[in-house]
């Protein structure tokens, strides 16, 4: 089966401003697959470089070597994000919209017909229980519902891979357990997920596998059931790694 | 055509969103109606004088609304890192360029039919006559300018991180231009080289927005301007407006998307 993302020897550097400093390598040589309908978790540490590969994938950033694919195209063609949904870890909407008319400006952009675009906002509307906020603009919204309202926008086109950065960043109990729902459904669907997540218990919980990164490198990757040993957790495996 | 269309349209809805622009909008029109409508001696002339200070007010708001709006919408998308979820989906930075420019293109376009559509109401109703294709033709070439400005303007804010420092640039490139533009080479046969060539390099390279500018024609009751003239006057703004949006793409297709 073809990878739905595929990394290949990724290598970003950044120049630093001032130039005694050199270039920071960000990224070392990564390489990585993801196949259709899996789970995936990228963990690390701050500065581990998850964020880096995650701007490659959507192509806010261009890699200094190697390739990065989704759906067998070059990730800096627009074209590879048309299956895709991305969360962003905070949420940036333009906050003088509501979210229905948000709703139907990323749907316009995936030229999804409008009936089918009307059909779908009310579903993800409703799904997100934001029914009694849909007329109200986001800068309005608290952030757990500025959350919901990103969760919104990254499945206004169905997506089949989606695309998580620390989707659970800053909420509360529930709505991490609602997140955690959500990515379940969307698992459940058949869709791929590729999320980072500092929450190890929740990445274990509904992650099929993993790859952690420190320092640029990748330095682990593989199921979660073989990396987690009958009296270990994922958090103790991850801190032996880091710790290491 | 779909993506940049989108994008304009979420311009717009900010443009009526925002209430600096109502500010700008609302005192215009009631200046525009109250000299238009003001009445002294009867006399002819003063009307025309009138006129002039409509149009002028006009000119002035339009450049303001043209340079503001168009100045901040890249910085925006930085600073608010809105830009990330857009570009997360199939849009290019073309797509994102390109469609603020249409947004705020008619933006403007909308301020100025509303200017204009008081400014003919109170002049006709002054003047007891309807020229119409002549303020068709003002309008027009002044919406053309205001292409030419949002294009420059858009330029500048990939060029400079600072929506501030951007437009007070383009105030002062766009104002000098229209002063000083017609007179560049003229002041170059004056000069000593190496300032002689340079500015007879800017005569030929800056655009010359005084030619969108029919304002006198309008005051003294002109005849219409040839439509040959006007369409190549169309089209000369048209060049510059593909060219700054083309250099604006340029620069724009490296640029980080952190915001500095």
């Amino acid at each position: 089966m073809d990878p739905i993302l595929s990394i290949e020897n990724l290598r970003v550097e950044y120049r630093s401003a001032d130039s005694k400093q050199g270039s920071k390598l960000a990224v070392k040589n990564l390489t990585l697959r993801v196949q259709p309908g899996e789970v995936f978790g990228f963990l690390g540490p701050n500065g581990a470089g998850k964020t880096t590969t995650m701007n490659v994938l959507l192509g806010f950033v261009t890699p200094t070597a190697g390739s990065v694919r989704l759906f067998g195209i070059d990730a800096r063609d627009p074209q590879s994000r048309f299956r895709i949904g991305y969360l962003p870890e905070l949420t940036y909407y333009y906050r003088f919209l509501t979210i229905e008319e948000l709703l139907r400006f990323y749907a316009k952009i995936f030229k999804i017909p409008r009936a089918t675009a009307e059909k779908r906002i009310d579903d993800l509307i409703h799904m997100l229980e934001m029914d009694h906020a849909r007329t109200r603009q986001i800068k309005t919204y608290s952030k757990g519902m500025q959350q919901r309202a990103g969760l919104a926008q990254a499945l206004i086109n169905d997506p089949d891979l989606l695309i998580l950065d620390e989707p659970t960043s800053g909420l509360d109990p529930l709505g991490r357990m609602q997140v955690r729902g959500i990515i379940q459904r969307l698992k459940d669907q058949g869709k791929t997920v590729f999320f980072s997540s500092h929450e190890l218990g929740e990445v274990e919980s509904v992650c099929d596998r993993v790859a952690i990164m420190h320092q640029g490198e990748l330095k682990k990757e593989g199921r979660v059931a073989n990396l987690v040993g009958a009296n270990q957790s994922l958090e103790q495996v991850f801190l032996s790694i880091i710790a290491a | 055509m779909t993506t940049p269309l989108a994008i304009a349209g979420v311009v717009i809805r900010e443009f009526y969103r925002r209430k600096d622009f109502y500010v700008l909008f609302v005192m215009t029109a009631v200046l525009t109606v109250v000299l238009g409508s003001a009445s002294f001696f009867n006399d002819r002339s003063i009307a025309r004088y009138l006129k002039e200070v409509c149009l002028l007010l006009i000119w002035i708001s339009a450049l303001v609304i043209a340079v503001t709006t168009s100045a901040r919408q890249i910085p925006a998308e930085r600073e608010n890192r809105t830009i990330f979820p857009l570009l997360a989906k199939p849009v290019s930075r073309w797509d994102v360029l390109f469609g603020k420019f249409l947004g705020c293109w008619a933006a403007a376009g909308f301020a100025l039919v509303i200017f204009y559509t008081f400014f003919c109401a109170i002049s006709s109703m002054r003047e007891h006559s309807f020229p119409f294709l002549n303020y068709f033709q003002a309008l027009w070439l002044h919406w053309i300018f205001a292409g030419v400005v949002i294009s420059m303007a858009l330029l500048g804010s990939v060029v400079f991180a600072a929506p501030s420092s951007n437009s007070t640039i383009c105030f002062v490139v766009i104002i000098g231009i229209l002063l000083l533009g017609r007179h560049l080479n003229r002041i170059a046969l004056t000069e000593p080289p190496p300032i002689g060539f340079i500015l007879s390099l800017l005569y030929y390279i800056l655009p010359h927005l005084e030619f969108f500018d029919v304002r006198d024609l309008i005051i003294h009751d002109s005849p219409l301007i040839a439509w040959w003239a006007w369409a190549v006057a169309s089209l000369y703004g048209f060049f510059y407006i593909g060219a700054f949006l083309g250099l604006g793409w340029i620069r724009f297709r490296r640029l980080s998307l952190q915001a500095s």
